[in-house]
This record gives C-alpha cells, sequence and structure tokens, in this order.
C-alpha cells in the first residue's frame, strides 16, 4: 500500500512539473531569439572565447537597436574542454537556445557539434576550424577557413606571388590545429614546385627553446619559414630567429593574428611577417565595429572577435529573409536556416561574396597582410 | 661547430632548468615534501617583475627584488596556509594540497593578469659573447643564468653545511621528531626553508623569461615539472645534483632534437631518465639511503 502511494506521488508530481513546463511556455510567448554559444572564457584559450563572446555582442547589440528581429545571446565558458563543453552545450539548451554559434575551439566544437546535430540545433562556429567540426553534420556551418584550406591556400599565396622556391615548415605535432595546416600545406607546395627543405616540429612541453628548428630551417638555405601555429609560440620562434641573426621570410595562418596586440612585444621582430587571414582590423570597412570593441574592452578586436561578429550577422540574414520569427522551435529554425546558408551569399568584416557548401565550409578569399611598422598593410 | 653550438643551446636550455629545480630540491631535501606550486610561485616571480618594468618602469635591479620580496611572502603564505596545517599528515595529502595549490595559483593570475601572453623583457642586456670568429656565440642571460646558478648552489651549499640554521635544516631532513626532542623548531625551520624556496623561484622566473620571454599564467608549470624530472635526474634532494641534472636535461634535450629528431626528444629525454634511474635509482648524485626496518 505504501509503496502504490509513493509511486502515485512520483506520477502525480511529474505531471505537475510537466505542467508548470508547459505554462511557462504558452504564457509567455518569447519575443527575442535565444542564441547560444560556448567558449573559452576562462583557461589557456581564454583569449579566444573572450574575444568571439565580446565579438558577438556587438553584432546583437547593433541588430537589436535596429528595431527588427531581436536576439538575446548568451555564452556558456567551456574552458577549451569537450567534457565541459558538453555540459555547457545542455545549459544552453535549457536555457530555450534556438540557434547556437557553436563553440569557439575545435577540440569543444568537435562534441558540440555532434549534439547540435543529434538535436536539430543549428550552428554556425565563428572559429572552431577542424575538418571534424563539420564532418557528417548537415546543420553546422564554419564561419572561418578550414585547417586545410588554410594549409592548401598559404602554399598557393606563396607560389603564385612567388614569395619563395625553399620552404621550411615548423609546426606543432601535437595540435590537431598546426599538423593540419601543416599536412595540406605540403602536400599542395609538392603541386607547385616548391621545394620543403626543413620540417621540425616542438609541442607544449617543448614549446620554449627553438634553437635546433630555426638553425635545421637556416642549414637548409631555407628563404621562407611557415609557421602554422598561434602567435605565442610564434613569438618565440620570431626572437630567437632575429638572435641569431637568420632573417628568411615568416609566413603565418591565422593563429598568427593578435602578436601585434602582446603587451611588451618588440613588434620590430614581426616586421616583414606575411599572414593569410580573413579579417583585418585596419581594413576600411571594419572601422566601425574596431572602434566599437575598443571602446568597449580596450583593445583591438582579431579574427575571433570579427568572425563571431561576422556569425551572427549572417545569422541575422538568414533569419530575415527565411522571415524566422521567435515563436518558432530550434527544428523548425534549423530546417530554415540550413536552406538559407547552401543558398545565399554573406558579405562581412572577414570577406565578401562569402558562401557555403553542403558541408558546412565556407567559401572566401584570404586576404594577406604584411606587417609594416607595426602594423597589417594588405598585400593585395 | 654545429655540434659545438648545440652544446651550447643545450647549456641554455639546461640552466633554466637548473636554476628552477635548485628550488625543487632544496624544499624536497629539507621538509621532504615536493613542491609542486614551485612552478607556479616561478609563474608570479615573473608576473611581478613583469608589471614592475612595464608598467611602473623600475630598473631591472629593482623589479628583480621586488619579484623576491613577492615571491617570499606568497611562500610563507601558502606554507602558513596550506602546508602548516598538514605537518602531521600522510606525505601525500601534502603532495595533493601542492598540487592544489598549484592550480589556485595559475587560475588566480589569470584572473588577476587575464590568460593573454605577454612578453617578457629581458632583465639582462641583449647581446652575445662572440668566440672562434662569430661561428659560436652565447648569449649574456645564458652566462647569467648559469652564474646564477652556481652563486646560488654554492651559498646555500655553504649555508646547509655551516650555518646553525642550516645545521637544523639538515637535522629535521633527517628525524623530525628526534630534531624536535633536540629543542629544534622543526615548524621554524620548514617555514624558513620555503621561504628561502620561493625567493629562489623568484629568481628562476625572472631569468626563465629572460630566457624565453613569454609570460602565461601557465608559464611556471611544463618548465616546473621539467625541472622537477632534472632535480630526480641528479638526485632529488642533493643541491649540486640539481644543476649537473638540469644542464644534462638541456643538452640531452636539444641533442636529440638536433640529431635524431625534434618528435622524439621528449620521449628521448625521459627514456634516458628512465634509465639512469634504473642504473642509480637516487639519481646521479643522490645520496644512498638505506631504509630502517
Amino acid at each position: 500500500m505504501k509503496k502504490f502511494f509513493v509511486i502515485l506521488m512520483v506520477v502525480v508530481m511529474s505531471l505537475a512539473l510537466v505542467a508548470c513546463g508547459g505554462e511557462k511556455q504558452t504564457d509567455e510567448p518569447s519575443t527575442v531569439i535565444k542564441i547560444g554559444g560556448t567558449g573559452p572564457l576562462t583557461g589557456g584559450a581564454a583569449i579566444y572565447g573572450n574575444a568571439a563572446a565580446n565579438g558577438a555582442k556587438i553584432a546583437v547589440d547593433e541588430i537589436n537597436a535596429l528595431g527588427g528581429l531581436q536576439f538575446e545571446l548568451r555564452y556558456e565558458d567551456d574552458a577549451h574542454d569537450a567534457e565541459k563543453a558538453a555540459n555547457a552545450y545542455n545549459q544552453l539548451k535549457d536555457w530555450g537556445a534556438q540557434i547556437t554559434l557553436g563553440s569557439v575551439t575545435s577540440a569543444p566544437a568537435q562534441a558540440t557539434s555532434a549534439m547540435n546535430y543529434a538535436d536539430g540545433l543549428f550552428a554556425i562556429t565563428p572559429s572552431a576550424s577542424s575538418t571534424a567540426v563539420t564532418e557528417g553534420k548537415n546543420n553546422v556551418f564554419q564561419m572561418c577557413f578550414t585547417d586545410p584550406g588554410q594549409g592548401t591556400k598559404s602554399a598557393e599565396y606563396i607560389s603564385e606571388k612567388g614569395l619563395a622556391t625553399k620552404v621550411a615548415v615548423i609546426y606543432k605535432n601535437d595540435d590537431v590545429y598546426s599538423t593540419g595546416i601543416y599536412e595540406t600545406f605540403v602536400a599542395e607546395a609538392a603541386n607547385r614546385n616548391m621545394e620543403v627543405v626543413s620540417v621540425t616540429t616542438f609541442t607544449t612541453e617543448t614549446q620554449n627553446d627553438f634553437s635546433v628548428q630555426i638553425a635545421d630551417a637556416k642549414n637548409n638555405g631555407a628563404d621562407l619559414v611557415f609557421l602554422p601555429m598561434y602567435y605565442d609560440a610564434a613569438s618565440l620562434i620570431l626572437a630567437q630567429a632575429a638572435a641569431v641573426g637568420y632573417e628568411p621570410t615568416f609566413f603565418g595562418v591565422d593563429g598568427m593574428d593578435g602578436i601585434l596586440a602582446m603587451p611588451g612585444f618588440d613588434t620590430s621582430l614581426a616586421e616583414g611577417v606575411i599572414l593569410l587571414t580573413s579579417f583585418s582590423a585596419d581594413a576600411e570597412d571594419a572601422k566601425s565595429f574596431v572602434d566599437k570593441y575598443v571602446a568597449a574592452h580596450g583593445e583591438t578586436p582579431n579574427q575571433f572577435a570579427a568572425g563571431a561578429y561576422d556569425a551572427v550577422y549572417a545569422l541575422y540574414q538568414a533569419c530575415t529573409a527565411a522571415g524566422v520569427t521567435p515563436d518558432m522551435t530550434a527544428q523548425q529554425i534549423n530546417d530554415l536556416m540550413i536552406a538559407q546558408f547552401t543558398t545565399m551569399s554573406f558579405d562581412g568584416l572577414t570577406g565578401t561574396d562569402i558562401t557555403w557548401d553542403a558541408t558546412g565550409a565556407v567559401s572566401k578569399a584570404p586576404r594577406g597582410m604584411v606587417i609594416e611598422n607595426g602594423a597589417y598593410v594588405g598585400m593585395d | 661547430m654545429n655540434f659545438l653550438s648545440n652544446i651550447i643551446s643545450g647549456i641554455s636550455l639546461g640552466s633554466v632548468y637548473a636554476i628552477i629545480a635548485l628550488g625543487y630540491t632544496m624544499v624536497y631535501g629539507i621538509a621532504k615534501m615536493l613542491n609542486f606550486a614551485h612552478g607556479d610561485v616561478i609563474m608570479v616571480g615573473g608576473y611581478v617583475c613583469f608589471f614592475a618594468m612595464f608598467s611602473f618602469g623600475l630598473h631591472p635591479v629593482i623589479a628583480v627584488l621586488l619579484a623576491i620580496i613577492a615571491c617570499t611572502l606568497l611562500g610563507i603564505t601558502i606554507e602558513r596556509i596550506a602546508y602548516k596545517p598538514l605537518r602531521s599528515a600522510p606525505a601525500l595529502a601534502v603532495l595533493i594540497t601542492a598540487i592544489g595549490v598549484s592550480y589556485f595559483l595559475q587560475n588566480a593570475a589569470q584572473l588577476l593578469w587575464t590568460s593573454s601572453p605577454k612578453v617578457f623583457k629581458s632583465v639582462v642586456p641583449k647581446g652575445y659573447i662572440n668566440l672562434f670568429d662569430g661561428q659560436l656565440s652565447i648569449a649574456y642571460v645564458t652566462l647569467v643564468t648559469i652564474a646564477t646558478c652556481i652563486a646560488v648552489m654554492v651559498a646555500l651549499t655553504l649555508f646547509v653545511n655551516t650555518t646553525k640554521m642550516g645545521k637544523a635544516m639538515r637535522a629535521c631532513s633527517e628525524d623530525k621528531i628526534a630534531a624536535q626532542l633536540m629543542g629544534i623548531n622543526v615548524n621554524n625551520t620548514i617555514s624558513l626553508t620555503f621561504a628561502i624556496g620561493s625567493a629562489l623561484a623568484a629568481v628562476a622566473g625572472v631569468l626563465m623569461c629572460s630566457s624565453y620571454p613569454l609570460l602565461m599564467p601557465t608559464t611556471g608549470s611544463l618548465p616546473g615539472i621539467k625541472a622537477f624530472t632534472a632535480a630526480v635526474f641528479g638526485g632529488i634532494g642533493s643541491i649540486p645534483g640539481a644543476l649537473i641534472g638540469g644542464i644534462f636535461l638541456g643538452i640531452i634535450e636539444i641533442l636529440v632534437g638536433a640529431y635524431i629528431s625534434t618528435e622524439l626528444a621528449t620521449p628521448i629525454v625521459f627514456l634516458i631518465l628512465i634509465v639512469v634511474l634504473l642504473v642509480k635509482p637516487n639519481g646521479l648524485l643522490g645520496k644512498k639511503i638505506n631504509e630502517k626496518v
């Protein structure tokens, strides 16, 4: 008898709970579209997560000020950790996210994009560039180049501009981002008669001393050193190469962006460094965004911030075109978004005539930047 | 000539390991405790020095002194709060606490100074001594690091072997209870050991950042672990062993990278460590301790 009451109570209480949830939704119809995102707001990669969250916020504020479609943005911390990212994603879902900005960095994005796909919740990541993020998921899109794309484009760019014939590569072999770019770079270099004369590696543990790698590039006569890595390691390589009087052309990818903003960095070390990136804070069309960002956060926005800003605007464009309204479910919006993203063309800070293919990869032209007198200057 | 220049790179990397290892080994030798937060105290020393020079424009010497004072105070505070209450607890509890302190310092540093990397300006003037018509060059900072290592090593050895306080330290190291019975204030002796260890951490932090000028909240943790390896390699608890272990580790790492493969550098370093420990379980200069049964 006692048992029966327990079961009865459980049933009644759970019904009550369900009823509460139901009531809440019908009582307050949402007037905003809820956009969620996860990113490393703390931890070693926090610089990227915070940049993306700040960039997205500026875009949301601008769009809301227009008075039409209203967005509400929420970023959850994933500390650049796949497990925490899964929790952060669930929090966003509980909050009622209808569209997401995926995750900022690749490893967490691999975890959350699988959940996005399973739940039919649309995602466009501003910066998670690994192909594993989009592979096999028709509703996960990228605002940034994929890693292989960057390697291929870099080799193409070097060969088309005739920057070098003998190339050295230093890459970080415990990092998917760095190895991904390295592999496609070397493959494309072989197609283009570029000679890769030196390939050396480092890991997080050995990311201090680059004397061996620099000596190898120097002794093999490389006139260009390709650095597919983030700017922290690159800054040490530039300093140590300068110390031994080795002055090749250094060529970086989007991870190099941010090097000039490092407090205390001697910008003369980066003089002549070329990087292929999609965003330049100096470009005329970026001025309003850059000014707002600097005013709010006291630093120049990097490409993570610009990528998130563009991602929000791309969502805005797609939502407007598809007539998305705040009362739609995540699943309904998901279907409309997929249809829009695979057909639309978008102009943003990180490129013009941007399109997406069905795999979710972006197609846009990279911009070659060279560092002159401590600032980026467009090469094209 | 290439070989020699690799050796020099190895020594300059090794000297950084050595100066960190000195702090590890000193605390271990006396307090019999692995202070895993040592690497993070180093990071704090680096930050204090960075802000003193970069934000307040102080002279490098004053900045280094400030870093030493700050780290000593930090070391004493950590010891008071986190380690002292655990004096009679099992060694494992203290070890876990040390790891906790390490994480606490890293995250506190990130809250205070953000995770964006800062570039440290060397406290040693940039420049090189050229040998053999410029075919070999040794950076000043390497020379200063090695000189500091040797000076610290000599000073510590003299301090531990000749002063009254040093005698008390050795007594604590051998047998805490017996030392207490003989009228030695074991608590204060161990606190002093931490204070000295933390002051050394500040010096190590400044010199490490002068050689490898990238400063992040995680800057100290990996070199700290490498330096710990160096200390074990040289014989943990042995002060000259830390210096030798550090230099050896640096040279092996660079030579393996240069002649075998940069990919295999770390595994081979640890392989050599395993072999050394198999042959000499107490490290190169470690004392053989007979277990009392």
